[in-house]
């Protein structure tokens, strides 16, 4: 069996402004950014993927139905074509579903949803957005697996139709009694199958809010019990509350995950001495200080909920299929070219060298990592977007290459000449059914 | 250069233009009739006199039919052109050729566009079947051109409040000269304050920054240059045609710094060898350029040798291009005033040295208008067509 290799949370930057109510400090996924490209996010922050041969990719929020999500997610993060990535879509279970695989035989967990309530109501209040990754493999673990468990039961309590946006639930107490008992159960059963009395650190998850509202009372942990950091963030529950955990566990502590959704789910892993050197860069608690506000009814437009007043200018061309095909390595993986014979970096990629002419004589070369500062930018009140104005930078790469980019979570008052950037894979927009993803620029 | 140029070879006699602007009242076929209309009345000429035409239309039409269809052509030989906003130009170019080479003795060139139909604002694109990444696709044309300013300040160490006064006086320019002239789309002159405290579109750049969204047509007919005077006794001689295409370097080279249009500098030495110009500033009577946006006039006012690098703010601030001025700039009033129909403004251009060159041009008329030049630009700062013309009212 394989043991956890890495981790780490993508923590989106929006926060709902005070004028959402009961609602404000939500964490919101940008207009641009969806359960693809928060995996994609999620995924940078597990550093060295070389090992992975499997992307499994779960989500309540998939971008895409009957097209697979993962691909695009394995191109963004330059995989090789043997990998195998594939979605593990509809309820918080496909993560389990995913764990279960990569734990056989290794791969990468993405998990990422961006989870939409009616305005005003508890699923609008009580989630939140995000994207969690979780290495299984063979090397050294940050934790080893010690067992996982499952229960299923047919239950009403949470359910969306695939048409809709939002979703509904039973009235609470039903589900919570429910899962109280599947829950309560499953941790005797964790205890007497493993033998570990006393867990450190226990995580329940589940879209029930009675569950998660004071979960020390159905399984408590020795040092900490916790629920997501963020609220319900559907598929990505239990991996970021895993991983909140993972930000500040010891070593040689034992974590039991439960997740509590068409009954219960367990994994039970104890971390090893590797777990201090290997956390991830930027913590969940880090990431949720961070972030800027996101007007209410701005949020609203973006989730499609509030249809506003856009700037008098035509919605873009659908992206099409086969030029998006030749380019995949641009598009998905924003990959240039250098010239062999001087060096030049050419973003997009072209044939003939726009320094000395040289032609066919290029070198793939992947610039999605590198930074990059702002030779020159402006605020674009006319052109289309989903959420006006458009910042737009001409972005020079450490290393040569220039490109002209959006900027993407920021203020106009964020950027000056000279700003330092990095890149984001996002979701341009969406014209014609197509999800048009490329990459913007976002400040350092 | 390796153009060797027709000049003196070819002449026009005779131009017509519509009144540019919001024309509710007329289609593009109306404003073509409208306009190869009063080309063939000015130059004496029917409609079957002409053995061949050219038409420019970035986006109105297709094909020639576009405009044998409205004209009921009679089996002529009919070639649409495309070059981006340099359309026009691009149309007149191919005109001449045909002429030059012997082919044909009478050919028009027309260009058109209908931009106030699509109920959007500014340009539209019309870009083939592609991936997404393309960044014009978000970036509009004034976000596009609003980079030179803040470029052109740091560079050159201008104040961005002077750079914006000289970016105002561009705009107030050529507001003074469109309310001089009746075909002109904007007929008002504008307060400085009016224009600064406008809208903004893109960067510093408001909507009095910007050229006008307009419905247009023009037309040009062109003859071999000895005939000339056979239509006219006031031909205008074509000693200039050159056009650039950019590689589109800017764009991803960090070396290009957003305050000069290589393709502009490259296309205005090609025509000035052609014509025999050495000292633009005291050679040329009138130059009318591509004003898209204020900025644009001020960086072409330096890429055409009208003004020295780093100066052009200066010299705009001073009145040197104003009507008045040493050296006459867009006074006609420009894609500012007079309106920007992309397909017929090379023509259009070419109207207003027309006019001045024969003392037609009224109330604007410029004293001792005797050589013009035209510059006419399509794409945008990193990646452009560049076409420069020179003609002259005296023939070889």
């Amino acid at each position: 069996m394989n043991g956890l290799l890495a981790y780490a949370a993508y923590v989106p930057r929006g926060r709902l402004d005070a004028d959402a109510g009961g609602a404000s400090g939500r964490v919101v996924a940008s207009f641009d950014e969806d359960s693809t490209t928060m995996a994609v996010a999620a995924a940078a922050g597990i550093g060295d993927l070389s090992s992975v041969d499997a992307v499994l990719f779960a989500s309540t929020s998939p971008a895409y139905l009957d097209k697979t999500n993962a691909t695009a997610i394995a191109a963004a993060l330059h995989l090789p074509a043997a990998t195998f990535a594939a979605d593990l879509a509809g309820s918080a279970r496909s993560t389990f579903a995913a764990i279960r695989s990569a734990r056989q035989s290794g791969g990468l967990v993405l998990a990422a949803d961006v989870r939409v309530g009616k305005p005003g109501s508890h699923d609008e209040r009580g989630g939140g957005d995000a994207g969690a990754a979780l290495l299984f493999g063979s090397g050294q673990p940050i934790a080893e697996v010690l067992g996982q468990w499952s229960v299923s039961e047919e239950l009403l309590d949470r359910w969306r139709l695939p048409t809709s946006l939002t979703g509904e639930s039973w009235e609470e107490r039903f589900g919570f009694e429910r899962y109280a008992e599947l829950v309560r159960g499953m941790g005797d059963t964790v205890a007497a199958a493993s033998g570990v009395r006393d867990v450190d650190h226990v995580v329940i998850t589940s879209a029930n809010a009675g569950v998660t509202k004071r979960p020390e009372v159905l399984v408590k942990g020795q040092v900490s019990t916790t629920t997501s950091p963020i609220g319900m963030a559907g598929a990505v529950d239990p991996a970021i509350a895993l991983a909140a955990v993972l930000d500040r566990a010891g070593p040689d502590e034992t974590v039991l995950v439960l997740s509590a959704v068409d009954g219960c789910d367990a994994l039970l892993l104890r971390t090893t001495d590797l777990l201090v050197e290997r956390r991830q860069s930027a913590s969940v608690a880090d990431q949720l200080r961070g972030g800027r506000p996101v007007p209410y009814v701005t949020y609203l437009s973006w989730r499609g909920l509030v249809d506003r007043e856009l700037p008098r200018r035509p919605e873009p061309d659908r992206p099409a299929g086969p030029p998006s095909a030749r380019g995949a390595a641009w598009k998905f993986g924003f990959v240039g070219a250098r010239c062999r014979a001087c060096g030049f970096v050419h973003l997009p990629p072209l044939r003939v060298c726009r320094a000395c002419s040289t032609a066919d004589e290029m070198d793939a070369v992947d610039v999605s990592g590198l930074s990059g500062h702002v030779a020159t930018y402006t605020v674009d009140r006319l052109a289309y977007s989903p959420s006006p104005p458009v910042i737009d930078v001409v972005v020079d790469f450490e290393g040569g290459g220039r490109c002209a980019l959006e900027l993407a979570d920021a203020d106009p008052a964020d950027v000056e000449v000279g700003t330092a950037v990095q890149l984001s894979f996002r979701r341009l927009f969406t014209a014609g059914g197509v999800h048009n993803y490329f990459w913007k620029a976002t400040v350092s | 250069m390796s153009s060797k140029g027709i000049a003196d070879k070819v002449a026009i006699v005779g131009m017509g233009c519509t009144r540019f602007g919001e024309r509710w009242d007329a289609s593009t076929d109306d404003l073509l009739i409208e306009a190869v209309g009063e080309a063939l009345s000015s130059a004496g000429l029917a409609r079957d006199d002409v053995d061949a035409w050219w038409l420019g239309t970035l986006a109105s039409g297709q094909s020639g039919l576009t405009l044998s269809r409205p004209l009921g052509l009679d089996y002529k030989p009919v070639t649409r052109v495309e070059n981006y906003c340099a359309t026009g130009s691009e149309s007149f170019r191919s005109a001449c050729y045909a002429v030059a080479s012997g082919a044909y003795d009478r050919v028009m060139a027309v260009g058109v566009e209908k931009l106030k139909d699509s109920g959007f604002s500014g340009l539209l694109r019309t870009d083939p079947p592609a991936d997404g990444t393309a960044s014009e696709l978000s970036l509009t044309a004034p976000a596009a051109f609003s980079m030179l300013d803040p470029a052109y300040c740091a560079k050159h160490g201008v104040d961005p409040g002077e750079m914006r006064s000289a970016m105002t006086h561009v705009a107030w320019k050529n507001h003074v000269n469109g309310a001089r002239n009746p075909k002109a789309q904007f007929r008002k002159e504008v307060a400085r304050e009016t224009i600064e405290g406008a809208p903004r579109v893109a960067g510093r750049l408001g909507i009095f920054d910007c050229s006008g969204v307009s419905d247009g047509a023009a037309a040009a007919l062109v003859v071999r240059a000895d005939e000339a005077y056979d239509y006219t006794d006031r031909p205008v001689f074509v000693k200039a045609l050159a056009l650039a295409a950019g590689p589109m370097r800017g764009g991803l080279d960090p070396g290009y710094d957003f305050t000069s249009f290589p393709e502009v500098q490259r296309s205005a030495a090609d025509a000035y060898a052609q014509a025999g110009i050495t000292d633009p500033r005291s050679q040329l009577s009138l130059a009318e350029v591509h004003d898209c946006f204020t900025p644009t006039e001020i960086v072409l006012m330096e890429d055409l040798g009208f003004a020295d690098v780093g100066q052009g703010w200066k010299d705009v601030l001073a009145g040197d291009f104003d009507a008045g001025g040493r050296l006459p700039v867009n006074v006609d009033g420009g894609l500012k005033s007079f309106g920007h129909p992309v397909g017929a403004s090379g023509l259009r251009m070419l109207y207003e040295a027309w006019l001045q060159l024969r003392g037609e041009a009224g109330e604007r008329q410029l004293a001792d208008a005797r050589t013009a030049l035209t510059h006419n630009l399509g794409g945008r700062p990193g990646g452009c067509v560049s076409f420069v013309s020179v003609v002259g009212n005296r023939g070889a």
